[in-house]
Parts: structure tokens; sequence; C-alpha cells
């Protein structure tokens, strides 16, 4: 029987291990409660190193957020741009603007924020050499096309439309009349920077400094971030907790896990396959709030097939035949809208956000929708390929949804196909380099809450993102007449036109808008996401 | 024995360039990465141009692999696309890896030797049956099935465990984790180990050994196990590379940041760097594995020896 002890001597040490675990093991939720409470968070690898301007996607921009404060800064309810740094924004051409920056603010390092903190920062950001992948915010600054050519080198290295006037004050001169471009400067990458950014590049990059309600505390690179609150903070935002612990989760159904097991104040992103169980296990801790994310499907206008006359009407008819309601109830059980235009919620009816501008092309129509395909000449090429990025964000079963929605509509399986590609990079290469001759996923995440953005980088002619190329003078006129009107409702209706001419044309077929959701323990409250679906941290409060 | 470690190092090289290659392909393959890191827009061309530049992948494949190898025999890994140099993420993940690999080793040797043995010397009796069917099981239950079940009733629902590893990770964190990565070949050792032991059992020198009157213990720990070892060591000696590179699945259940989850960030980012240096590491370490394993078949077996 000597084996049989051996067995239960393993069997004991086991034992004896896990008792061991359930002592050990790191701090799980903060410490004390009330304004010193910790509120520890999930987080994502930031996929490029975080400067303001190198910063395009939500994990880098959540600690950004959080350690930057701009000119100007988003209402985390309504989206209005209120003035934050900015004491004044005049201009009287909408095309020259002045900008006067508030005294009294510095970076948490004690260093002084000047308009040269800005200019600076904004230099750095357009110049062509320092690969700052938001560069473009920069594009609409005269002389951009000077410090960032599209192809070759850099002739100057600054922005000639950037000029610095006194210690608090700087002008900006566009390249075109653009009466709304003020409320674009709460964007992280107008941020201002500190000296330290330019002389220590290195060092400031591994332990960020801003001006923001937070400092970094400790930061692990792909690991976790330690923020803590900033006793000196000057802005009227100041923190209502001691700070915010991110950890990198590199699964948000383990982050999710995590919270039911009470390790994790904060999810802001809740897995797909835990919609269903999110009202039992977090009852009314789950938010689910628009937040401004729009998908659509793209078309290729390179491709002569599809820039018919009769291409609208398929693209009309292919719109048509998409059951939006189903998908958006069955597959993501509500967490995406119906869209019926452009833009998004988030913009609310003043910003521009107009629900059904697309009418009954954007509403289910199975009869029209059959009739309006067969009259554009049927889909080109016989079959629509949906290409889609197979490696995150479950495009796979909605892709599938929309497909059979199609397929049932049109009475022929094989009408659409989806088309899985690889990667994220592939998937996106292959659009860039216009090889796909199908449809594909497309989606925009807005930059700043308004209209304009939802509809300029994307389908102006030669626009940063029209990757369709689509391309029709009527809808430029109206957005260059919109941009140029300095009142700001009608700027909004001009824009609305410009939508309209996008219902007669179909460019891309809107889809859906997307909900940011959240679940929060019991140990905090006042957790709410803003427009960007980014948790607003300062606000929340520990018990 | 000298000469033979030598010749095996020897024939090292050409595996060794070959995989390297072989992977360096494959992450090429799949397309440009630079058009990945703007999100859903367009990278203008510009910046698009310099990054490529930058990580040199504006130069033909085979220019790229000579570039990147021979700054590997200068200890530069290269950058991954967040501007962290890859020796930095090796130096975090490794350490993890090779901890959980120990516990999961661990589990593996003492587990599986020590029911191999108790089920090979009873072999058809009720605890041999049940341990097969035991086995059985844990060999048709899939790692995710395993992890994500224990993950819920001992973090969730009893609160023995945390359901995610902190990211120090140390050992006493690793341990459910570990029997997770361990389970389906801690099931093939108890296997390998019954039945070699079972064979053995009635081999001539056991009988010898018995007659002799050597006490119990002595006959099966020096003399019948030690034969029996060696499928087992060889399938050990395979296992650690497979536990330090195939833990993805695992890792990213417990969230924990070793090599598993490098390599899948790798992949999805088509980071050509990342992955190459990782596999190359995990290269270097199975041929090791498989060369200590072949020396140790001489420890075990007098009867075999390296000229």
């Amino acid at each position: 029987m000597r084996g049989a002890t051996q067995v239960k001597w393993a069997a004991c040490a086991v034992a004896v291990a896990l008792a061991a675990t359930a002592c050990g093991g790191g701090g799980g939720g903060g410490g004390g409660g009330g304004a010193n409470g910790i509120v520890s968070s999930s987080w994502g690898d930031p996929q490029n190193p975080l400067e303001p301007a190198n910063t395009n996607e939500v994990q880098g921009g959540k600690v950004l957020d959080m350690i930057f404060r701009g000119l100007k800064k988003y209402d985390p309810k309504t989206g209005e741009a209120t003035n934050m740094l900015a004491e004044k924004i005049d201009s009287k051409d909408n095309q020259n603007f002045t900008v006067t920056v508030k005294d009294g603010w510095t970076f948490s390092n004690g260093e002084k924020i000047t308009a040269k903190s800005f200019v600076d920062a904004w230099n750095y950001g357009a110049l062509l050499k320092n690969n700052q992948k938001n560069a473009y915010f920069f594009g609409y600054i005269d002389g951009y096309d000077k410090v960032h050519p599209a192809t070759g080198t850099a002739s100057a290295a600054t922005l000639s439309g950037l000029k610095l006037v006194n210690d608090r004050t700087f002008t900006v001169k566009l390249s075109q009349k653009f009466s709304l471009w003020p409320d674009t400067l709460g964007y992280p990458a107008f941020a201002p920077l500190p000296t330290t950014f330019f002389s220590d590049h290195a060092a400031w990059v591994s332990k960020p400094v801003g001006n923001g309600p937070y400092t970094i505390d400790k930061y692990t690179k792909g690991s976790s971030m330690s923020l803590r609150t900033w006793d000196k903070y000057p802005g009227g935002d100041k923190a209502q907790n001691g700070g915010i612990d991110l950890k990198v989760y590199t699964d948000n159904n383990t982050a999710y896990t995590d919270l039911t097991a009470g390790n994790l104040d904060l999810v802001d992103d809740v897995p797909a396959s835990q919609l269903k169980n999110v009202k039992a296990d977090l009852g009314d801790r789950y938010i689910n709030t628009p937040a401004g994310i729009i998908q659509t499907l793209a078309f290729p206008f390179y491709d002569k097939a599809w820039d018919t006359p009769g291409g609208i009407k398929v693209r009309q008819g292919l719109s048509m035949a998409i059951n939006r309601e189903q998908i958006t109830d069955q597959i993501f059980q509500k967490t995406r809208t119906p869209a019926s235009d452009w833009t998004s919620p988030v913009l609310g009816a003043e910003g521009g956000f107009k629900k059904g501008l697309c009418g009954k092309e954007c509403t289910y129509d199975a009869a029209e929708a059959k009739k309006m395909v067969q009259d554009g000449g049927g889909i080109p090429g016989g079959q629509l390929k949906i290409s889609y990025n197979a490696d995150t964000g479950s495009h796979k079963e909605w892709v599938d949804a929309v497909c059979n929605s199609i397929n049932k509509v049109l009475g022929n399986n094989k009408a659409c196909v989806g088309a899985p590609i690889g990667t994220f990079a592939d998937f996106r290469s292959q659009v860039s380099q216009q090889k796909l001759h199908g449809a594909w996923r497309a989606g925009w995440q807005m930059d700043y809450p308004l209209i304009q953005n939802f509809l300029q980088p994307v389908y102006y002619t030669n626009a940063s993102s029209n990757d369709g190329k689509w391309n029709n003078k009527q809808f430029d006129d109206l957005v260059n007449k919109a941009n140029a009107e300095a009142d700001k409702a009608k700027a909004v209706s001009t824009f609305q036109d410009a939508e309209k001419v996008m219902v007669a044309q179909m460019p891309v077929i809107p889809l859906w808008y997307q909900n940011g959701s959240a679940g929060y323990s019991d140990r905090v409250s006042n957790v709410a996401l803003n427009q960007f679906s980014v948790p607003v941290y300062e606000q929340i409060k520990v018990k | 024995m000298g000469r033979y470690v030598i010749r095996r190092l020897l024939q090292m090289i050409p595996v060794f360039f070959g995989t390297t290659l072989l992977i360096f392909l494959m992450v090429n393959v799949m397309g440009d990465p630079i058009a990945g890191l703007c999100g859903d827009r367009q990278c203008d061309p510009a910046t698009a141009a310099q990054l490529r530049s930058e990580f040199g992948l504006d130069k033909p494949v085979w220019q790229q692999y000579l570039t990147y190898m021979g700054n590997v025999f200068t200890g530069d890994f290269g950058t991954a696309f967040n501007g962290q140099k890859v020796t930095e993420l090796m130096a975090t993940a490794f350490p993890i890896t090779i901890r959980l690999t120990i516990v999961a080793l661990v589990f593996e040797i003492v587990i599986g030797i020590s029911l191999g043995v108790v089920t090979g010397l009873r072999r058809g009796r009720p605890v041999d049956t049940s341990v097969l069917i035991l086995t059985l099981v844990v060999i048709s239950i899939p790692t995710f099935v395993t992890g994500l079940l224990l993950q819920l009733l001992l973090g969730v629902e009893w609160g023995v465990i945390k359901p995610s590893v902190s990211s120090e990770a140390p050992f006493n964190e690793l341990i459910i984790p570990g029997l997770v990565v361990a389970s389906v070949s801690l099931a093939y050792v108890t296997r390998l180990t019954r039945t070699s032991i079972a064979e053995n059992a009635r081999a001539d020198y056991v009988r010898t050994a018995v007659a002799k009157g050597l006490p119990r213990r002595r006959v099966i720990v020096r003399h019948l196990l030690r034969n029996s070892l060696i499928p087992v060591v060889t399938f050990i000696g395979t296992d650690v590379g497979a536990l330090m590179g195939g833990a993805i699945v695992t890792e990213r259940i417990f969230n924990i940041h070793g090599v598993g989850y490098q390599l899948y960030q790798g992949i999805l980012r088509q980071n050509s760097q990342t992955v190459v240096g990782f596999v190359t590491v995990l290269v270097l370490v199975f041929l090791a594995a498989n060369l200590i394993v072949d020396l140790l078949y001489a420890v075990l077996d007098p009867r075999i020896r390296y000229a």
C-alpha cells in the first residue's frame, strides 16, 4: 500500500497549496473607501506609444483622458465642447483664430502651461518625421502640407499657420474656413506638452507627465498602470476618488469573471457572450449607452461595376433587405441600435443627429428590396461578398446574419456570402490598397462630437478615410458650404442636406449605432460612459 | 559522450536557421502590418511609408531576414509596434511562463508518475481501472473547458482562488493554471508510466532483484522505475517546449501575461519581430530539452552508452 500513501501525500500537498493561494495573492480591490478609495478597472494593451498625437484607440485614449486636459473638454453627458484651458477662442472670419490660454495652469511636474506648450506640441504632432498617427488632425492648419507632405520629406519644421503672440496667446490660420474648428480642440491630440517631452522623450514615454486630474504613479508596460489623484489639479473636474488602477486583460471574458468574483471594480467592455447574463450578474450595475460609433457596409466605387446608375438601386435595395431590428436584438442583445442616418445619437438633435433621415431606404421591406435589386440589374458579378476581419470583434456573426437576411429577401442562398480575412492589419491593407471588389465592413468612431466628423473625413472626395473612393460634387459643395457657415444651426442643417445626397446615392449602407457597455461592482457608484465609450473616471465614487 | 554532444549541437544550427526562416516567412505572408495601426481609417501614406522603412518592411523579404538575423546575433531582437524592445517583452514574459511550466512539470512528474506506478503495479484492479477511466476523461476534455470550469468554481463560486493572476504572477497564483496546463500531459504521463511499469514488472532483472531479497521499495525505485522511465522522460522533454509555447489558451483564461500572450498579440498585430523573436527562443528551448532527454537515457539505462 506504499503507492497509495504517496497518492494521499500528493493530494495533501495540493490541498495545502490551494489554501496558500487563498491567503496569498496581490491586492485586488483598492484599500480604503470614500474620497481616497482606489478604483480598479480593466484595460487593454495600448497599440502605440502613449503620446497624445499618436494614440488613436480607446485603450490609450483612456489614459490620455485622465492625465491630460486640452483647450476644450467635451461634456460627458451632452458632448458639448466647453472651454477648459482656453480662456477664449476668437475669430472674425472662421479661418483665423486667436486662442487665449487661461492663467494658473501647470503640468503635474510644476511647469507652467503657456501658449508655447500648445504650439510646440502641435508642431511635434504634425511633423512627418515624428510618425504621429494622428498627424492629420493638424491638417486644417495652414502649412500642414509643408511639414507633412503626402510623399517625400518635410520642407518645413513648423506649421506656418501657428504663431506665438505672447505667453498666453497664439494665433491659428486654417487653410480653409471651418467654423466649428474650435470644437475639435477637445481631442487629446491637441493636448499641451511639457518641455520634458522634448528634452527626455524616452523617459517621458515610459512615464508620461500631463496636466489632468490624475498623475501616473507606476506604469508597467503591457500589464498595469496606477494613476493617483493629483492634489494640486486646478480644474473644476477634480477626481472624486483616490485613483485608478488599470489592469491589462488579454481577454475581456476574464475581466468580466474577475468583476463577478469581486476582484475588479469596473469593466468597460462586456463580452458579447456574457450579455445574456448581465442582468442576472450585475442587476442595475450595467450601463449600455450610445457611443459615437457607427457601423456600415462600404462599396468599391473604384470598381466600375458598382459605380453605375443601376448600382444605386442595387445598394438601396440591399439596404432595405437588411433586417436591422432583428440582428441588433438577437446578435447584439440591444447593444446596437438600428441606424437611420450616417451620424450617431450622441450628437443629439442639436448636433445634427436625425433619426429617420434615411427614410424608407434604411427600413426593412422585403418585397420592395427585391424589386429594387432587380430593377438595378442585380448584384454586380451575381454575388455580394462582404469582407471582414475574423480576428476580433465577433464580426462573423453579424456578417452572416446580414447575408442571411439578404439571401432570404432575394430568395437565393448564394446572393451574399461573408469573406473573412485573417487579421485586422491584413483586412485594412486590402481595403486601403483597393483590392476588394465586393462590400466590406466599415465603421467610424468619431474623433469629436461634431456632425462634420461623421461626414467629411469619410465621404468627401479623396478624404483620408474615404476607402470606397466615392465622389460626388453636390455632396462636397454642401460640406464646404456648411463649414463656411458661421451659424451653428445653419451649418448643421447644411450637413444634413449633404446626408440627403447620400440617401439618394447610398455610397455606404448604414447598419447600426454602437453602444458602449460597462459593468461595475457594488464598491463604486456614479459610473458613466462618455460618448467615446470611455468611463468618466474622475466622477466615480468609492463607497 | 563529449563528441556526441558536440555533434548534436552542430546539428542544431541548420534546424535553428530553418525554423526561424519558416516563421519569418509565415508572418510575412500575412501581409502588411502597418495598415492595422490606424484603426478603421487610412494611415496617411507618408506616415505609413516612414513606419515601413523604420521597421525595415520596405525591403525584400530575404534582406529583411538577413538584417534581422544579423541583429539577433548582436542581441538586438527589434522593437514591437508599441515602441517596446522585444528583449524587454521577453524579460517580462519568459520568467512568468517558466514559472508556469515548472508548476506544470511538478504536477506531471509527481502526480503522473506516482499514479502510473500505483496503477502499473496493480493492473486490472479497481484502482487501475478507475484511474484509467479518469485519465481518459481528462484527455477528452479540451483545456479551455477545464480552465474555465475551474476558474468559475474555484474563483467565482467558492472564492478559493482569484479568477485572474496578478501581473507579478508569483508561484502560488499559478498552481491552478499550472494544473490546467498540465492536465492532459499528466494523463499521458500516467498512462505511459503504467504501461511501462506493467511491462517491466515481469522482466528478469526484477525477478532477480526480488529473489536477492531486496526490499520492495528498492526494487521498485532503483530497478523497475529507472528502466521504465525512458518513454516517460522522452514525453516530458518534448512537453517542456510545448508547455512554454502552447499555453496560449490557459494564459488567456487566467490573464497570465506570458509567452503565449505575447505571441498571440504579435500574431494579431502581425509584428514579425515579436513573433520570430519569441519563437526563436522557444526553438532553442525545444532543442535543448531534446538534447537533455537523450543524455538522460544514458543515466537511466546503463545499457545505453554514447560514443
